[in-house]
C-alpha cells in the first residue's frame, strides 16, 4: 500500500511552527516567549491526534469474523458426520484442516507475506473438503487434496479474494480425477467396517433403487461426511443467511431451480427420473447450496448476478445428474458457474440511481 | 405501516445519546475569531477590511460579488488584527480575517428588518438571503440564494426541509427543531414564497420522535399546511437525492440536480438563518454545533460564533479526554479529520466529534473478498469495489464508465466493508483523476 501515501488526505506533520509565508499572529506563540499567551498550551492537545479519511466508522463485521462464523455454522453438520461415521469422520476433518492450514502457512512464508491463518479461510477450505470426502477415504489422499486446494485453488490465483474457483471444490475435483474409485466408495453409516455401499443417488442412477425421504432428511444414508443430513446443513445455512454472511438468493435460486427442473423431468417420466424432493435432499446439494455456492469470493457481487448464478448451477446440476456420466453434479455445477462469475459480474451492473430504465 | 425510505444504505450506530437531550447552550464570546473568506462553494470573497480597522458584529469583512458566492461577516465586535492564510478545517490553507475582540460589548451592525415579508418582493427577499451570507448549513455550504433562484426552464413544485440529520453523533438540527420550531417554519415559509411553491414537506428520521411531535404541533399552531413526513432511520437518508426519493418518490436523474425533478431541499439550520436574516436583518454569524463523542469531557450542543477556534469550544466543553484519538468536523461518515485544533468553526460546521476510536490502520486492509456487501450498501447503485479498484490501478476511463462520478462519497461502502478497504479514499482519488481527464479533453477539443 505504498500508493496510499500519495492520497490527498493522509496525515501531515502536525504542529509545524509558523514557518508559512503568512503572518500567523495569535495562535502560534513565538518560540522565545512561549509563556506569553496564557492559553498557548491549550492549543496543543497533549497527545497527537490521528488523521484519517472518512468514513470514520465501520461495522463490526470483518473477514475473520465472517470466516469463523462460517466454520461455526458448519459444526453441526460435522457433528452429524461424527455421529454416523464415528472416528473416521473426526480423523478426516482434522487431517484436512491441518493440511490446509499448514500449506497456507508455508505459502505465506514462501511469499514473505504476513500469516493469514487467523482469517479462518484455510480452516474453511480444509473443513469443506473433508465434508465432501467419503469417510473411508485414504487420509494421505485427503492431505493431497487439501494441499492442492490451498496451493493451486487459492494461492496460484493470488491468495484470498483473487481465486476464481472455490478452493475446496477444486481440491475435491482433483481427487476425483486422481482417485476415481476410492472417492466413490461409500460406507454405510453406523457401521464400523468399510463395507462399500451405494449412495442414494448412485443407487437410483445405476440400480433404480429409491431411498426413503426421511432417511435422507436425517442423514441415515451412505455418502460423504457432510452430505448426509440435510436438516443440520439447512440449519447452519439459515444461520449464515440470517447473519447476512451468505446471500440467500443463491441457495434459493439453486435449490428452486433443481426442484422445478427436476420436477418437470419427473412429471414427464416418473419411472426413469427421481422425484424433485429426492433431488433436493440427496447428495451434496444442501451442503453445496449453503456452504459452497455461497462462497463470497467465487460468487457474483451483484444480486441479479446471484440469481443467475443459482439458476445456472441448478440447471447444470440436473443435467449432470440425469444425463451425465456421474451420479453427482453439485461439484461441477458450482465450479462451472464459478468460471463464469467474472462475466456475470460484468453484465449485471445495477442501474445507477436515477439512470433511465431502458 | 412501513415508513418511507430510499433503497440500499446502511445502519450505523447513531451515538446520538451523548447530546440529543441537551438544550443548546450559548457560549461566551470568543477572544478572537478567524473568518475564512471561503466557506462556501463558489468564488472566494474579497477582503474589504484593513488591518487595524474596527469592526462590529455582523459587518461584512469579505464581499462575495460573484453570483455564486456568499459574503462573510465579522462575528464579534473588535479589531482586525491581520488578514492572512491560516489552516481551514477542510484541509488547505486559505485567506482569513483575524479579528480580536475588543470589549465585552457586542455591537451589531444589522440590516433593515423586513417584518412584513409576505408583502415583500421575492427579489428583495433573495437579495437579503445573499447579503446575510446564508449557505447550506448541512455541510455542503452551497449559496442558498442560488438554490432559490433556479433557471426558468426548471419549474419547482415542491420544497423539502431536511430534518434527517442522518449522520451519527450530530444533534444540532434535532435540538433546533425541538427548541426553535416556529423560527424554522417561518424560514421555510419565506423560502417557499421565494420559490413560489405551495407543497412543503419536512422530512425527519423516525429516531427523533420529540422533534416530529414538536414540528407537527408547530405546523398546526402556525396554520401552515406543511406535511411532516417521518422517515425510516437509515444512512444516508439526509442526502438530497435519497431524501427526495423517500419523501416524494422521485428519482433525480443520474448526473442531475434536485431541480431537475422540480424540488429544492434545504436544511433546518438554513431555514432558521433565513428567518433571522429577513425578520431581524441578522447576517449569518453563529450556528449550532454539536460537540460530542467520548473524546470530549462534556458533550454539548452549543451556539457558537463562526470563526471560533475549535480548541476554544472544546475547552468550554471540558476539553479533550486523555483517550481522545481523533477529532472530526462534521459527522463520522463524511466529516473531515482535524489535526490542528486552531481551525475555526465555519458555516458548514455541524459538529465537532471527538472520539477515542483510533480507526483502522491502512495496513490492516485485507484483499477484497468480493462479498458484495458494498454493492448492497451503495445508495447510488454503484459497484464500489470495482470503481475503487479501477482508480487504485489508475484505470481512470474504466472507472468513469462505471459511473464513478455519481458517487456522493457517503461512505456507506467503506463502512460495511469487512476487509476495511479505504474504498472512498480510492474513489475520491479516481474522481479527481476523471475530472482532470475531462478538463484535459475539453482543452484539447477547444
Ligand atoms: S460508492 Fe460512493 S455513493 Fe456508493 S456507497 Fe460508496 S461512497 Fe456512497
Ligand atoms: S465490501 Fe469490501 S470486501 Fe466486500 S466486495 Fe466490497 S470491497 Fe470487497
Amino acid at each position: 500500500m505504498d500508493e496510499e501515501k500519495k492520497l490527498p488526505e493522509q496525515p501531515e506533520q502536525p504542529e509545524k511552527p509558523a514557518a508559512e509565508a503568512a503572518p500567523a499572529p495569535k495562535p502560534k506563540p513565538k518560540k522565545k516567549k512561549p509563556k506569553k499567551d496564557p492559553r498557548a498550551k491549550l492549543y496543543k492537545p497533549d497527545h497527537l491526534l490521528i488523521m484519517s479519511s472518512s468514513p470514520h466508522l465501520s461495522t463490526v463485521d470483518s473477514v475473520s469474523r465472517i470466516m469463523w462464523t462460517v466454520v461455526i455454522a458448519m459444526l453441526p453438520a460435522l457433528l452429524m458426520g461424527v455421529y454416523y461415521f464415528g472416528w473416521a469422520a473426526i480423523k478426516m476433518a482434522v487431517t484436512c484442516i491441518l493440511a490446509a492450514v499448514i500449506t497456507e502457512a508455508a505459502i505465506n512464508r514462501l511469499k514473505g507475506e504476513r500469516f493469514t491463518i487467523k482469517d479462518g479461510s484455510a480452516v474453511i477450505t480444509g473443513l469443506l473438503l473433508a465434508m465432501t470426502l467419503p469417510p473411508s477415504f485414504e487420509l494421505s489422499g485427503a492431505v493431497i487434496g487439501s494441499v492442492f486446494a490451498i496451493a493451486v485453488g487459492k494461492h496460484i490465483f493470488g491468495g484470498l479474494g483473487y481465486n476464481i474457483f472455490n478452493p475446496a471444490l477444486l481440491g475435491r475435483a482433483f481427487l476425483q480425477a486422481s482417485f476415481p474409485v476410492a472417492i466413490t466408495t461409500w460406507t454405510n453409516p453406523r457401521t464400523v467396517d468399510a463395507v462399500s455401499t451405494a449412495t442414494p443417488l448412485g443407487a437410483f442412477k445405476f440400480e433404480q433403487i429409491g431411498t426413503a425421504l426421511t432417511d435422507l432428511l436425517y442423514g441415515n444414508t451412505g455418502g460423504c461426511l457432510g452430505e448426509t443430513s440435510a436438516i443440520v446443513i439447512l440449519a447452519g445455512g439459515l444461520f449464515l443467511i440470517i447473519k447476512k454472511y451468505a446471500d440467500w438468493r443463491i441457495p434459493v435460486s439453486y435449490l428452486g431451480t433443481v426442484f422445478v427442473f427436476g420436477g418437470i423431468t419427473w412429471l414427464i417420466d416418473p419411472v426413469a427420473y427421481p422425484t424433485p424432493m429426492f433431488h433436493l435432499f440427496s447428495g451434496g446439494l444442501m451442503l453445496g447450496a449453503f456452504f459452497m455456492a455461497t462462497d463470497m469470493v467465487t460468487s457474483p457481487i451483484t444480486s441479479k448476478g446471484s440469481w443467475i448464478f443459482g439458476i445456472g448451477a441448478g440447471i447444470l446440476l440436473v443435467i449432470i445428474r440425469l444425463w451425465g456420466g456421474l451420479p453427482e453434479g453439485v461439484m461441477y455445477s458450482i465450479l462451472l458457474m464459478n468460471a463464469v462469475t467474472p462475466l456475470i459480474n460484468r453484465y449485471t451492473r445495477p442501474k445507477y440511481f436515477g439512470e433511465p430504465r431502458a | 405501516m412501513r415508513l418511507p425510505t430510499f433503497n440500499k444504505g446502511v445502519h450505523p450506530n447513531d451515538f446520538k445519546h451523548f447530546t440529543c437531550s441537551l438544550p443548546v447552550k450559548s457560549l461566551p464570546m470568543p477572544d478572537h475569531v478567524l473568518i475564512p473568506l471561503q466557506q462556501h462553494i463558489g468564488a472566494p470573497c474579497t477582503v474589504n477590511v484593513e488591518k487595524g480597522q474596527e469592526v462590529k458584529t455582523g459587518q461584512v469583512v469579505g464581499a462575495g460579488e460573484a453570483y455564486v458566492s456568499s459574503p462573510v461577516h465579522s462575528s464579534v465586535t473588535g479589531v482586525v488584527k491581520d488578514v492572512g492564510t491560516f489552516r481551514h478545517p477542510l484541509g488547505s490553507k486559505v485567506q482569513m480575517v483575524y479579528i480580536q475582540r475588543k470589549s465585552e460589548e457586542d455591537e451589531w451592525e444589522l440590516m433593515e428588518p423586513i417584518t412584513d415579508w409576505q408583502a415583500a418582493k421575492v427579489e428583495d427577499l433573495n437579495t437579503r438571503i445573499k447579503a446575510a451570507g446564508i449557505v447550506g448549513l448541512g455541510g455542503a455550504a452551497f449559496p442558498t440564494h442560488v438554490k432559490l433562484a433556479p433557471p426558468k426552464e426548471k419549474p419547482i413544485d415542491a420544497f423539502i426541509l431536511n430534518g434527517c440529520e442522518c449522520e451519527p453523533y450530530l444533534t444540532a438540527d434535532h435540538r433546533a427543531m425541538v427548541e426553535q420550531a416556529d423560527r424554522i417554519l417561518e424560514g421555510m415559509a419565506i423560502i417557499m414564497k421565494i420559490l413560489g411553491v405551495t407543497d412543503g414537506y419536512i422530512g425527519i428520521e423516525n429516531n427523533k420522535p420529540d422533534a416530529i411531535q414538536v414540528m407537527h404541533e408547530a405546523v398546526s399552531r402556525g396554520g401552515y399546511d406543511f406535511k411532516v413526513v417521518s422517515l425510516q432511520v437509515k444512512y444516508p437518508q439526509g442526502a438530497e437525492k435519497m431524501l427526495i426519493q423517500s419523501v416524494l418518490n422521485r428519482q433525480v436523474p443520474t448526473g442531475g440536480l434536485p431541480m431537475d425533478v422540480g424540488v429544492v431541499v434545504n436544511n433546518i439550520g438554513t431555514a432558521m438563518a433565513v428567518t433571522d436574516a429577513v425578520k431581524e436583518g441578522k447576517p449569518l454569524v453563529e450556528r449550532i454545533v454539536t460537540v460530542t463523542g467520548d473524546g470530549v469531557k462534556e458533550p454539548q450542543n452549543v451556539l457558537a460564533r463562526i470563526g471560533t477556534p475549535f480548541i476554544d469550544i472544546i475547552n468550554l466543553c471540558g476539553g479533550l479526554t486523555d483517550e481522545a484519538a481523533q477529532v472530526f468536523m462534521g459527522g463520522p461518515m463524511m466529516g473531515m479529520s482535524q489535526l490542528d485544533m486552531k481551525v475555526p468553526v465555519i458555516k458548514a460546521t455541524s459538529g465537532i466529534v471527538c472520539t477515542s476510536d483510533k480507526g483502522e490502520a491502512a495496513e490492516d486492509a485485507m484483499p477484497c473478498i468480493r462479498c458484495g456487501t458494498c454493492v448492497s450498501a451503495c445508495p447510488m447503485f454503484l459497484l464500489p469495489t470495482r470503481i475503487a479498484r479501477l482508480s487504485e490501478v489508475g484505470q481512470t476511463e474504466a472507472a468513469d464508465e462505471l459511473g464513478i462520478m455519481n458517487c456522493i462519497e457517503c461512505g456507506s461502502c467503506a463502512f460495511v466493508c469487512p476487509s476495511r478497504i479505504p474504498l472512498v479514499q480510492w474513489i475520491r482519488l479516481g474522481k479527481l483523476r476523471v475530472g482532470e481527464m475531462k478538463r484535459k479533453a475539453a482543452q484539447d477539443a477547444a
